[in-house]
């Protein structure tokens, strides 16, 4: 018995192990390519490791970083204030929502539940905010946008709901407002699951290039980091495609487009995949924190 | 009753002049839902008004209201073209394929990591598998890219190496299938993983304890304990991700394929035309009636499934 169960135990480990490593292909070549001689790319194709190390490629990214550091800024600018904003107002509307004798609390709950199930679509919403709204090329186009989902407002209401009623009803007694339980006693409470919601929301953001790709057009300084590495692959592309006329054999090859995609592209996800990963079971436990009814 | 609760002075004192019995605590909690509710208001349902232009021919310079009425028009047209079938059957068909390959990967991966004993290892697993899910698609078409590329791509020359012949991966839209479900897998199999993960955890220890003394093996105790305390929240999550069969994870279906015309017959679905009939042709009324029409399909769905699932367990019903 306790030695089958030890060979499964192995045999379990292993298939894991198999499994992970198949996870970790994709950032192995991206890590490796990035720090690929270009030459090498072109005669040998992408590799699991740089069989002629080089740092071209990121020497050439950097050699003009205002693309990056700009787009690395506006990311964290409208990262951080999405969190902050998205945290706080949906606390702020689920907050009154776990208060049983609320006039109009289903009602409420109604109203933000309606938006997961219909909604106007892409276009309406691309001609408001280009032409009522006038949010295209401005940073509050990533912030506005989506603050409030409702998913997250119903996972507050049920932390809060959890929260004992006593502390809250002592508090209105001794003739504190509303006000001041919600920000010196409910909040203060719930950071764990305040702390799952803002990483939600970082992450979300963190990643958004839609927004980009839709309404920065004229502003290349607010182009989101996703979105400029969308942008560098397909301008290369374009690049390639229009200029075998101009472009002898050999000017194309010390035009590192290979190796300088991969490099960008790791400038953009190398500090997401350190910083992220440490967070995990804030995120994990945004899955399971039981459930979100309407 | 509850007026003896109401021991702010301000509120006493006010309360019986006026008609109005509204505490003063409770206009305190409307007041924190105003930002919120308008928001909510202005980002969501004012483009729900914006669904009027499906029934017109919209010019900008018209405006919304002013744009000529056409009727059903433009639902019509795309009803009777090629791309109706074509997108639907692509949504429909792929979002099925990742719905049922994505639930088998993740309760087998979920179970086989419950089998294992130390803790570090469980740990190391699944932040590894969770990792993919913090990257973007764009990132993912770069990795996809890398693999993938026909000149450079890792597979190729693997594929050349054993004496075959290098395919040409981003014109055969018929391989997407496979290669957009691996992609869906990778991503996201470590998060919903952790769902079935975390209802094994509450399985009550000792019944396997009991099984375990009447002598039954791994497989019985998977088979006959584990599987099935999974099997409602299996037919939940399924159900509820039918729900939204119709609509498509558009970074997926955008960004790995890179947008390249040749694979279109494959990986174009609603959410993409959508996208490409309002920025490439520019034609606004006839993308909003396609959103439209999804919308209201993805509507009805959603109630059919939450119907079901409350039929099945009221408890696990959205609503």
């Amino acid at each position: 018995m306790e030695k089958s169960s030890r060979t499964t135990q192995v045999f379990l480990n292993i298939l894991f192990v198999v499994l992970c490593i198949l996870f970790l292909i994709p950032f192995i070549m991206l890590i490796s390519a990035s720090f690929t001689d270009e030459k090498e790319i072109i005669m040998n194709g992408y590799n699991l490791w740089p069989r002629k190390f080089s740092l071209e490629a990121y020497k050439y990214v950097l050699r003009d970083p205002t693309a990056v550091v700009n787009a690395y800024k506006t990311t964290i600018i409208f990262s951080v204030v999405s969190m902050v904003l998205a945290t706080l107002l949906m606390s702020m509307v689920a907050y009154p929502l776990t208060k049983r004798d609320l006039k109009g609390r289903t009602g409420l709950s109604f109203y933000l539940y309606f938006v997961t199930l219909f909604s106007g679509g892409m276009v309406p919403s691309y001609i408001l905010i280009t032409q009522y709204l006038h949010l295209q090329d401005t940073i509050w186009v990533y912030i506005l946008p989506g603050l409030i989902s409702p998913w997250y407002v119903f996972m507050l209401r049920t932390f809060f709901q959890g929260l004992p009623d006593s502390i809250t009803e002592a508090a209105l007694i001794d003739g504190a407002s509303e006000y001041r339980i919600f920000f010196t006693i409910i909040l203060p409470l719930s950071k764990p699951v305040l702390a799952t919601i803002a990483l939600f929301t970082f992450l979300g953001r963190w990643n958004l290039w839609w927004e980009s790709m839709l309404y920065i057009n004229k502003r290349d300084d607010l182009v989101s980091l996703q979105y400029l590495l969308q942008k560098i692959m397909r301008q290369i592309t374009f690049l390639r495609e229009n200029s075998t006329v101009t472009l002898t054999e050999d000017m194309a090859a010390t035009l590192p487009s290979e190796s300088v995609r991969m490099a960008t592209a790791m400038l953009v996800a190398g500090p997401a995949l350190v910083v992220f990963p440490f967070f995990q079971k804030y995120f994990t436990r945004g899955l399971t924190v039981g459930s979100v009814k309407g | 009753m509850d007026t003896i609760k109401e021991t702010s002075g301000a509120a006493v004192a006010v309360a019986p002049k006026k008609k109005r019995h509204i505490k003063k605590s409770h206009l305190q909690l409307y007041s924190l839902c105003v930002i919120p509710a308008l928001l909510v208001l202005v980002f969501n349902y004012l483009p729900i008004y914006g669904l009027l232009i499906s029934f017109k021919d919209y010019k900008y310079s018209k405006g919304i209201w002013g744009s000529d009425w056409v009727g059903l028009d433009n639902f019509k047209f795309f009803i009777q073209s090629n791309d109706f079938t074509r997108t639907t059957w692509n949504t429909l068909e792929l979002n099925a394929i990742f719905i049922f390959f994505g639930i088998v990967a993740a309760v087998l991966v979920a179970v086989l990591l419950f089998e294992i004993q130390s803790r570090k290892a469980v740990k190391t697993y699944q932040t590894i598998l969770i990792t993919p899910h913090f990257m973007s698609w764009i990132i993912a078409s770069y990795m996809v890219y890398a693999i993938l590329s026909p000149e450079y791509g890792i597979l190729n020359r693997i594929i050349e190496m054993f004496g075959g012949t290098a395919i040409q991966w981003y014109s055969i839209p018929e391989v997407w299938t496979w290669i957009l479900l691996l992609c869906s897998l990778w991503k996201h199999v470590g998060m919903d993983m952790v769902v079935y993960y975390a209802a094994l955890m509450g399985i009550d220890s000792s019944l396997f304890e009991a099984a375990k003394i009447d002598g039954a093996n791994k497989i019985q105790i998977a088979w006959y304990i584990t599987i099935p305390t999974l099997v409602p929240l299996i037919t939940m999550l399924s159900i509820l991700k039918v729900g939204g069969i119709f609509r498509s994870d558009f970074g997926l279906f955008y960004q790995v394929p890179r947008d390249i015309g040749a694979l279109y017959p494959r990986t174009d679905t609603i959410d993409t035309y959508v996208y490409r009939v309002m920025r490439e042709i520019g034609d606004f009324s006839m993308s909003t009636a396609i959103g439209f029409l999804q919308s209201l399909v993805g509507f009805c769905m959603v109630m059919l499934t939450n119907f079901i699932a409350r039929k099945i367990d009221p408890s696990r019903a959205l609503f």
